[in-house]
């Protein structure tokens, strides 16, 4: 512990960086803390060096340069047998020739537990994800999810601080996942475990974890909780990832008062917050939440500025509307919004004008 | 016109009359001989002038001779008889013959006589061992050795001397020729041998003498094997044909020397398998009566080291084809090399063989 | 819903029951696969079915001795050769009656040759009674009995009497009986006199060594498998090519190579010598013994073990050996007890092949096993295409078969077929 940085920080990466074939980094200097007990979810698209970290951390890659810590110490040269890291893999990996209770047992048997209490752990830990009556089938026999549910417990029989999840969801059919995120989730924080887990599904992400740290190009783009992370997103990128997001080019006029003014590139102004934009002249790339553009005149707020628009399309989703709008030569312009009694339904070829508060419309890098 | 148009046919008619004979006659031909350079000295001596006397014949060469016996007898049993003519020991001869797998010979009315008027059952005499064999060469089976021994072996009782000749040897993988040399070298008179031999104690005794060099003894099947073993210096002495001797002394140059001592005479000549069709029949005794005429005989040893199976040939025996060295020397007829030989009783053999054998292989299994 | 609940069998909708209609359908399904696999069928009928099943039936079939000597066998029933009495002279004359006739057909050496194989000796007695007995007359010549006894004093051995009588019938155990060291004596199955047993000793180091190559190629094929399986497809393509090689060579030419590397002049030796750690005097003997033929068919014999265990190996997981390390096993536990237990379909797949082909491998072992390490097949090579007893070869290859189908039963119950993948 003495050489930790920050107390509560459980594990860290700090200026890591990784390469396979010595010429590309697939990994860029990565920076990284979490407590512990934390739930962070590495989110970003195939290719961007999230499931790379979590391998490294792990033990199954070593990093080209930098150093991973976990609780304090230092585990660059540390193998993943003593590591003590609970896993659980993408395609399960439970032991084709072992029965479910023998695939629970084998972390215990390797650490030379008992068997008295080999088998009472074991018990445990199938009872605590509802597969007690299972012990003695084999792993093809189980459906997807109770591969899941065995995946999980065996990561967690040998009661580990730190579980890392690599799309451990990705195989199983959407009823079925929306249901296991609820349960892992709440399995995590009623352990107190901390848990690394790496998704490409963005709604997994948010909808599961105390933080998300999006990754694109070997880089952690932001790191923020689900919520931050939506709704103020720090650029195009996490923006456009993230959730719906409308994007409109221009560029910016002049910034007053926390407002900038974005002339946009059919000649249009429209006022924005300014995120990554810091002075006049600059090009930006503005980003709406379809939820946040308001159509109805009397719901809009005085003085801002609106667009002209002509509905293209609506769709309708049972909850929500949504409508697809040619706005500034943007024809994927979407809106979406709440199916209320009072909601006007738009006609295609309709003409109307849209409008939305500056703070929901941020001006990002282009 | 007409007239000469008659006499134009009667002109054709009287020129074909000499070859009317031979319309009857197959134009293919199937010998069967043990390829290398003994089928050569065949091709050279014998087919190739057939050949040019007889246009249009075509002669094709099976070098199965070492499996003659098995693979008539399956012939026979299938009832299609491929092979035409086939090259055979004596000893395969006699017991194709005894079978009745093989047509007698009528060598007097069959075979042509000699250019001084003698009969051809004189000309081969002792060397028609069976009805059904044609003689063409005598060869015998006999010992080279290392030319870079201390001691150069004078008898054939060498072999058993490992004290004095320390090394390994190769015999033939069979029974014929070792028994005999054991009991010889084990102190029987040499007009006793197959009276010993013929009683169980005999058997016992021959292989009581070949156990004390058991693990010396490489055993070969093909006649190729010891001058190879012989010039690779892995054996120090070993059986093998003469003729193969004398190729790899003479032609190759090898570091060997030849042993003429209790050489054992062996013959080797035609058999015509049994139930030929009678065109086919007829096109083999035309030629089988050409190709043991006496100066065909005799321009064979031209090409390889084996005695003319006639007398009349002897005297017209040369000059070796490339080498031209006087072949008569090399010759296992010749005086010089036949002071001590070992006559190999072929009636013996013939009557106990498979007995022997058996026991043979049970001791070589040991 | 009254479709189901109906009762009676439940119709199609051209009103035929159900049942009847499907069995036609998939008979037409049937009856066109078998079709599609006709030819092939037929090819193995007649290239292998047929002339296998023709070879084994020569291992009990005997008709030969009734078919050359009918009226001997005939009168022979009559006889009891436990008495110790020669038989009567009404034998000695059918017998030379049917031995003139045999003679001048030369069947007589067939008979001969087979009564050989049960009594040895009797071949000579037959052979040259033969070439005498053609010119008698049988109709005025006798009695015959003290003229076939002066003829040749075989004849009056009870011992030979009885061969005859024992096979005459038209199948016969001989030839299996001979294949396991054992014969028919007076008194049922006995064992063969000791200088002529060798085939229990020969199956027995068939086995042994067939099994010994099978281990050698487990045990140099799976590191080779394994890096196969893990390299990158580009150099896996490569190494793949280095371990076919051996297919692509001629099998006489391979084994000549060993021939020069093994013996004792040969590279390992001088090599060996070369650098001192063998006494020149005392070069190793490599070849033309057990080792070998070990080491030359275990080199030939080598891809056969490698590519199933590569299949097998290619489809585990990598991910497998990865869990096995989270969930805190050393590199050697991960491969012991997650990994090797995976790749055991393979093993098995690949030793069943090696063991069936080293079984029945004879050439090999013919040109470097010398007089210790041939196998039993080089004895049915014997028989068949040297000595010519093929009913003693079949009666060999048969055993041989049974063995080899009950190595797999047993393997059967042990690891369980379908636990064999060969890809």
């Amino acid at each position: 512990m003495a050489d930790a940085s920050n107390v509560d920080a459980f594990v860290e990466f700090e200026r890591v960086q990784k390469s396979y074939d010595g010429e590309n980094l697939v990994v860029k200097d990565l920076n990284l803390t979490m407590p512990k007990g934390e739930f962070l979810t590495m989110l970003g698209p195939s290719g961007s060096g999230k499931t790379t970290c979590l391998m490294m951390l792990a033990g199954f890659e070593t990093a080209t340069h930098g150093d991973i810590r976990l609780g304090g110490t230092s585990i660059n040269n540390i193998p993943p047998h003593k590591r003590g890291i609970g896993m659980v893999f993408q395609n399960y990996a439970l032991f084709p020739h072992m029965t479910i209770a023998e695939n629970l047992s084998f972390p215990l048997e390797v650490r030379k537990m008992g068997k008295s209490e080999r088998e009472a752990k074991v018990k445990r830990a199938l009872d605590m994800v509802e597969m007690g009556a299972f012990g003695g089938r084999r792993p093809s026999q189980l459906s997807g999810g109770q591969q899941q549910r065995v995946a999980l417990a065996r990561a967690l029989v040998f009661e580990p601080e730190l579980v890392l999840m690599d799309e451990p969801l990705g195989a199983l059919d959407k009823q079925l996942r929306e249901k296991m995120q609820f349960e892992i989730t709440h399995l995590a924080h009623s352990l107190g475990i901390t848990v690394v887990y790496v998704t490409h599904d963005q709604t997994e992400a948010l909808t599961m974890s105390d933080r998300v740290a999006v990754f694109d190009d070997g880089r952690i783009q932001q790191i923020a909780p689900p919520d931050q992370l939506y709704e103020s997103p720090d650029n195009s990128f996490v923006a456009q990832f993230i959730g719906e997001n409308n994007t409109l080019e221009g560029t910016v006029k002049e910034i007053n008062n926390g407002i900038a003014l974005v002339q946009l590139d059919d000649g249009e102004l429209i006022d924005c917050k300014p995120v990554n934009v810091s002075r006049p002249g600059e090009r930006t790339r503005v980003s709406i939440r379809p939820e946040r553009v308001e159509y109805n005149k009397e719901r809009l707020q005085e003085g801002v500025h609106t667009l002209k628009a002509e509905v293209l399309e609506f769709i309708y989703m049972g909850d929500i509307f949504r409508t697809r709008l040619r706005v500034a030569g943007n024809d994927e312009f979407i809106i979406k919004t709440r199916n209320a009694p009072d909601q006007v339904r738009l006609q295609p070829g309709q003409q109307i004008e849209i409008g939305w508060l500056p703070e929901d419309c941020r001006a990002l890098d282009a | 016109m007409k007239l000469s148009k008659l006499s134009a046919l009667a002109v054709t008619t009287a020129l074909c009359a000499p070859s009317a004979f031979a319309e009857e006659m197959a134009n293919e031909l199937t010998l069967v001989s043990w390829g290398g350079a003994y089928q050569a000295s065949q091709q050279k001596a014998y087919v190739e002038p057939y050949l040019a006397a007889n246009p249009g014949v075509k002669v094709i060469w099976d070098e199965s001779s070492a499996e003659a016996v098995a693979k008539i007898r399956a012939m026979n049993e299938a009832g299609n008889v491929t092979w035409d003519l086939v090259d055979a020991v004596a000893s395969d001869s006699m017991r194709l013959c005894d079978e009745g797998l093989a047509e007698e010979i009528n060598h007097d009315e069959d075979l042509a006589a000699a250019p001084d008027g003698s009969s051809a059952s004189e000309d081969f005499g002792d060397l028609i061992v069976s009805d059904c064999f044609v003689p063409q060469i005598v060869y015998s089976t006999t010992f080279g050795y290392r030319t870079d021994l201390i001691d150069k072996p004078e008898t054939v009782c060498a072999i058993f001397d490992t004290e004095k000749y320390p090394g390994k040897r190769s015999l033939q993988k069979r029974p014929i020729d070792n028994m005999e040399w054991s009991l010889y070298c084990d102190g029987v008179a040499k007009d006793e041998i197959y009276d010993v031999l013929g009683t169980d104690e005999g058997v016992e005794r021959a292989l009581a003498k070949l156990d004390t060099i058991k693990d010396q003894v490489v055993w070969w099947t093909a006649g190729a094997e010891t001058p190879q073993l012989l010039a690779d210096g892995e054996v120090v002495m070993g059986s093998t044909f003469n003729g193969r001797l004398f190729s790899a002394i003479a032609e190759q140059g090898q570091p060997i020397g030849m042993l003429w001592d209790m050489q054992s005479f062996d013959l080797d000549g035609w058999v015509v398998p049994a139930g030929l069709p009678a065109d086919r029949k007829a096109r083999v005794m035309d030629f089988l009566k050409f190709a043991t005429d006496t100066q065909r005989l005799a321009d064979q040893a031209a090409y390889i080291s084996y005695g003319p199976a006639r007398a009349s040939s002897a005297p017209l025996v040369g000059k070796h084809a490339e080498l031209g060295i006087d072949m008569a020397p090399h010759m296992p007829t010749d005086p010089a090399n036949a002071g001590n030989v070992h006559v190999y009783d072929y009636e013996w053999w013939a009557d106990n063989r498979d007995d022997l054998n058996g026991k043979f292989q049970a001791w070589l299994a040991k | 819903m009254s479709d189901i609940t109906q009762s009676g069998p439940v119709l199609a909708a051209d009103g035929r029951p159900l049942k009847r209609s499907l069995a036609r359908a998939l008979r037409m399904q049937k009856l066109r696969a078998l079709l599609l696999i006709a030819p092939l069928l037929l090819f193995i009928l007649v290239t292998f079915i047929l002339p296998v099943a023709d070879m084994l039936f020569r291992s009990v079939e005997n008709r030969i001795v009734q078919d050359t000597l009918p009226r001997t066998v005939e009168v022979l029933a009559d006889w009891d050769p436990a008495s110790g009495q020669l038989p009567e002279e009404a034998a000695f004359a059918a017998l030379a009656a049917d031995l003139k006739e045999a003679a001048n057909v030369k069947t007589h050496t067939k008979v001969a040759k087979r009564l050989n194989y049960e009594n040895p000796g009797l071949s000579s007695v037959f052979r040259k009674s033969g070439r005498k007995v053609k010119n008698w007359d049988i109709a005025n010549d006798g009695p015959f009995r003290e003229k076939l006894i002066e003829l040749n004093d075989g004849w009056g051995d009870v011992e030979l009497w009885r061969t005859i009588k024992t096979y005459s019938g038209t199948f016969t155990s001989g030839y299996f009986l001979n294949a396991v060291d054992m014969r028919l004596g007076a008194e049922g199955p006995e064992v063969r006199p000791e200088n002529e047993r060798i085939y229990n000793t020969m199956l027995i180091r068939t086995m042994r060594m067939s099994l010994i190559i099978t281990f050698s190629c487990i045990m140099l094929g799976y590191p080779v498998a394994w890096i196969l399986a893990n390299l990158p497809t580009r150099q896996a393509n490569l190494l793949m090519i280095l371990v076919l090689l051996p297919f692509w060579t001629s099998l006489l030419v391979r084994t000549s190579a060993w021939k020069i590397l093994l013996q004792q002049q040969g590279v390992i030796n001088d090599t060996l010598v070369w650098i001192g750690l063998v006494d020149d005097a005392n070069r190793l003997v490599l070849i033309n013994n057990e080792l070998g033929t070990i080491i030359a068919m275990t080199h030939i014999l080598l891809p056969f073990m490698i590519l199933p265990m590569y299949s097998v190996m290619q489809t585990i997981n990598p991910s497998y050996l990865r869990a096995a390390k989270s969930l805190g096993a050393t590199d050697w536990t991960a491969f012991w007890r997650v990994y090797f237990p995976q790749t055991v379909p393979g093993i098995g797949a690949g030793s069943i092949l090696v063991f069936i082909l080293a079984v029945g491998y004879y050439i090999t072992p013919a040109l470097v096993g010398g007089t210790k390490g041939t196998f039993i097949s080089n004895l049915i090579a014997y028989h068949i295409s040297t000595s010519g007893n093929w009913g003693l070869g079949a009666a060999l290859g048969a055993i041989l078969l049974a063995v080899v189908l009950a190595l797999y039963w047993v393997y059967d119950k042990i690891v369980g077929i379908d636990n064999v993948k060969l890809g």
